[in-house]
């Protein structure tokens, strides 16, 4: 959880250097204007991240996953992010799953030696589904009016 | 907590990935800010950053190409005010990013819709 609220800031040097190569060489910006797109940035995180909970509220999902934080995009019309993120996303799997193979390996190996029975399921995802539960009081405040009127 | 996010500032390092310069914890911390959020897998916190990335990139460049700062090389607050209020995908920042007007032009504006008000 945030403590302070400059936790909810993002660092202003990495947003100074993302701003200083967007823009053409030798543009001066202002300390104001700075400031002013790195509070801009943390509204943004914050107007994606509500966006993508709706989608997956719809769906009944707890967990945020890439479709709806890709959808948010579409609904705030960043659409042209649409593409350059699917790059990223697909350039990041791969790192993640070279990464993971290779401890992978390491691991097997390594059981090979101590234990030759080894357990593949265990890196399936269990999904949880849960149910909100109605309200219950509110189905019996509308029979009571019905019943009064 | 703690651990995941000490996990993850490990993993971009290990990687040497230079895809995203933004700290995923950082923007993590500001997503479990918004109170019905319970969790977030990892590709959608990659993305999210990513996504803020190419937003200050975005709004950086056309607040400079439509601003009043292109022949002098200078970006403004000021630029900034009119891109939020002038493009629509920028409209949902309108609130912190205010225009700003001279309190004299303030009184002024003031005064003429009291006597519109007035007229009427």
């Amino acid at each position: 959880m945030a403590e302070r609220p400059e936790d909810l800031n993002l660092p202003n040097a990495v947003i100074t250097r993302i701003i200083k190569e967007a823009l053409p060489d030798g543009v001066n910006v202002s300390k104001e204007a700075r400031r002013a797109i790195s509070q801009a940035a943390s509204v943004f995180v914050l107007y994606a991240t509500s966006c993508a909970n709706n989608f997956a509220m719809k769906a009944k999902r707890k967990t945020l996953n890439a479709g709806d934080v890709l959808a948010a995009m579409e609904e705030m019309e960043f659409e042209r992010f649409l593409e350059p993120l699917r790059e990223a996303l697909e350039v990041y799997k791969k790192g993640q799953k070279g990464k993971k193979e290779v401890s992978e390996q390491k691991r097997k190996d390594k059981e090979k030696k101590l234990d030759t029975e080894n357990d593949k399921s265990r890196d399936e995802e269990e999904e949880e589904e849960e149910r909100m539960e109605e309200e219950p009081d509110a189905e019996n405040e509308a029979e009571e009016e019905e019943v009064e009127n | 907590m703690k651990m995941s996010q000490n996990n993850s500032d490990k993993d971009s390092h290990a990687s040497g990935n230079k895809n995203i310069s933004l700290p995923i914890s950082r923007v993590r911390l500001i997503m479990k800010s918004s109170p019905d959020v319970s969790s977030i897998n990892q590709d959608a916190l990659f993305l999210t950053t990513k996504a803020t990335e190419l937003f200050v990139q975005y709004l950086a460049l056309s607040s400079f190409n439509n601003g009043s700062g292109k022949d002098t090389n200078t970006l403004s607050y000021s630029d900034l005010a009119n891109a939020a209020e002038e493009t629509e995908t920028f409209h949902f920042l309108t609130d912190i990013l205010p225009k700003k007007i001279l309190a004299r032009d303030y009184l002024k504006s003031l005064e003429q819709m009291q006597e519109e008000e007035a007229d009427i």
